[in-house]
């Protein structure tokens, strides 16, 4: 993935060019593209959206979908709202902990990332979880690893 | 196809099933449909007999062979068959009006749609004058179902009578709330329904574009918007010529990039136009300077969706359901610790208690209820003893409540409202967009004097100093996210005064 080229993100931005309300979409094309969105995308789209880095910079650090490094193989979302709270959420949490993911934090191991979201939608079914955009309902650590293997393996 | 149903397994299922029919040389089509909203049961698998559609729950792959030999293609009975689904109390008792294709049709058939009611609106509101369909709206008493309950006629007229080159349809599609899914269901189930909405919603005002904002934790949702789109342009539902009336109507999905507070109608107009999510203060109103400075009507799905039902039977059927100034039917939703959580339409005015008890079953975990939360993170917590206020805006506001999208969060008695309370804040000062110092700063200060508060540090001053903060919150706060976070908060601590330690007497 670290391998692009400015050519290459600026042709796929074409649609956006002098756009400057296309900010949001040019990173989420980059992030699309690439995974993740590098520090020197931020220039790209901003000479190509025709604003400011700072500009382009404000959107990218408001939206906590965009990353600024490649993400794991497998990225899992653990839900942490009201819902999956009432339904043993905490402990699915505290068990991810243990075995060494932090969902605050977000850190990579062997290929796999677990992130915390407020709410996947999946309220009636909780713990929700979602595996590379794969819902997980009623979630528990043999679920989730069961899906991360099938991507990473 | 629905993302609640996929959690469970039913992809594999629906998978299983084809493979196994193909195997045997057996004569079946498998219809992938949205859900039914009775989200206990799923993987829920129907099959169409001459009696009606038998339905089979919790469907495992490995299942599959055993249900074929004990009769599934004839709706044979086996442990897991439930019988005619239509006929199960749970979906009997509902009004089923917004949500009346969800779960019945091919989401992604037109003709499906058509042959159960779909575009009948549409035509209906081709042949009225636009200022003819708002009052339709208006006086159907529908009132916008995205939290502020806010008449929807009244904000279309406004768009209307503003004159301006060009004007837009927002859709409100960010469903962040824990404990609400029902736009995420409709747009996965029924997506048509919600384009025919909007483009009424297009004719009626004079708006010749639409967009519709979905949050990103919802991919099969946006997957199924982008899919029906290319669609309704395909056969002329949308385009240049809408149903050959000569209208003009674009609509295109956006997708957020998970932030809360872009839920918020004018932090989500930010967004749309590519910027931070930072809430724009009020007024002047959207309905007169929205997207890009147009006049904009932004409306939630659910709001949306009733629409094209008004259109096609009229103001009078809608506002003949609910009670005092609720009209209409309100998709609730039951979740969290529930027996039989999922999607429940009806008239407003059933009892919070009979909505929990009798049609949720109570918890999940069998254990007795403790609080439930209506409304999302920004509701109040409601206690046991309000089991008989009826659910409607103003009669859930007279004991505090908020009914907001219809959420309702079920907890059991191992809650602690002091962590929940904490939550609150603690949620609010990641979420915040900053712009006001209410909640930027009062949130974070929140959490700290709860934590004090819980740690029996100078308890008297410290929920002193919370009050007065709530306050500060509540008349201070630019928009909703700040101005409604001591909803929780305050809920938790009157009704729950000993989670949190406290031995002095909670105003």
């Amino acid at each position: 993935v670290s391998n692009f080229s400015e050519e290459s993100i600026l042709n796929y931005l074409g649609p956006y060019k002098g756009n400057g309300s296309a900010v949001l979409r040019s990173l989420q094309l980059v992030q699309e593209l690439l995974g993740y969105v590098p520090d020197s995308a931020l220039d790209i789209i901003a000479k190509n959206s025709n604003v400011s880095r700072a500009e382009v910079y404000g959107v990218f650090t408001f939206y906590s979908d965009f990353r600024s490094t490649p993400p794991a193989k497998a990225v899992v979302k653990v839900c942490v709202a009201e819902a999956c709270q009432a339904s043993g959420s905490e402990s699915l949490i505290s068990e991810l902990h243990d075995k060494g993911y932090d969902i605050h934090k977000g850190n990579i191991k062997d290929d796999i990332q677990m992130e915390q979201t407020f709410c996947l939608g999946n309220c009636a079914l909780g713990p929700a979880a979602m595996v590379n955009g794969a819902p997980i309902g009623r979630a528990t650590c043999e679920k989730i690893f069961a899906a991360t293997s099938a991507v990473t393996a | 196809m629905d993302s609640a149903a996929l959690s469970m397994g039913a992809n594999e299922v629906a998978q299983a099933i084809s493979d196994h029919a193909a195997k045997n040389g057996l004569d079946v089509t498998v219809v992938r449909n949205g859900s039914r909203g009775m989200l206990w049961l799923e993987p829920l698998v129907e099959v169409e007999t001459q009696a009606g559609r038998i339905g089979y729950a919790n469907v495992a792959t490995d299942q599959i062979p055993e249900l074929f030999a004990a009769g599934l293609l004839t709706g044979s009975s086996h442990d897991s068959c439930l019988g005619l689904v239509e006929e199960l109390d749970f979906l009997k008792d509902q009004t089923r009006i917004t949500f009346a294709r969800v779960g019945v049709i091919d989401p992604l058939s037109l003709a499906d749609y058509e042959a159960h009611g779909g575009l009948k609106g549409l035509r209906n509101a081709i042949a009225m004058t636009p200022a003819n369909i708002v009052n339709e709206v208006t006086e159907s008493g529908l009132r916008g179902r995205g939290g502020a309950g806010f008449p929807a006629g009244i904000k279309w007229k406004t768009v209307l009578n503003t004159e301006s080159d060009q004007k837009y349809i927002c859709c409100n599609a960010d469903e962040g709330d824990s404990g609400t899914f029902a736009d995420r269901m409709l747009m996965e189930g029924d997506p048509f329904t919600l384009i025919e909405g909007m483009i009424i919603a297009g004719i009626a005002v004079g708006a010749t574009e639409g967009l519709i904002y979905v949050r990103s934790e919802y991919p099969h949702a946006i997957d199924v918007l982008n899919q029906a789109i290319q669609i309704a342009i395909e056969h002329k539902v949308l385009g240049a010529s809408v149903l050959g009336s000569g209208f003009t109507f674009n609509l295109e999905v956006r997708v957020g990039a998970g932030s809360y507070v872009c839920g918020e109608e004018t932090a989500m107009l930010e967004s749309l136009e590519g910027k931070r999510g930072m809430v724009r203060a009020k007024p002047p109103i959207p309905a007169l300077v929205g997207l890009f400075g147009k006049p904009t009507v932004i409306n939630n799905v659910m709001t949306l969706a009733a629409v094209p039902m008004i259109l096609a039977d009229g103001a009078a059927s809608y506002q003949s359901f609910g009670v005092d100034r609720s009209r209409g039917t309100q998709v609730f939703q039951l979740a969290g610790n529930i027996l039989r959580g999922g999607i429940v339409e009806l008239p407003f005015g059933i009892t919070l208690g009979d909505l929990v008890n009798k049609v949720g079953g109570g918890t999940h975990s069998g254990r007795p209820i403790k609080t439930v939360q209506i409304g999302g993170p920004l509701g109040a917590y409601l206690g046991v003893e309000s089991w008989e206020v009826p659910m409607g805006y103003e009669s859930l506001a007279e004991v505090g409540g908020m009914l907001g999208h219809g959420g309702i969060v079920v907890f059991d008695d191992t809650v602690n409202m002091a962590k929940q309370a904490r939550f609150a804040m603690e949620f609010c000062a990641e979420e915040s967009c900053g712009k006001c110092t209410p909640c930027r700063i009062g949130s974070t200060r929140g959490v700290e004097v709860i934590d004090r508060i819980v740690a029996g540090e100078e308890q008297a001053k410290n929920l002193e100093l919370l009050e007065d903060l709530c306050e500060v919150m509540t008349d201070g706060s630019l928009c909703a996210m700040g101005g409604l976070t001591p909803l929780p908060v305050r809920s938790a601590l009157k009704l729950f005064p000993a989670d949190f330690g406290i031995k002095v007497e909670v105003k």
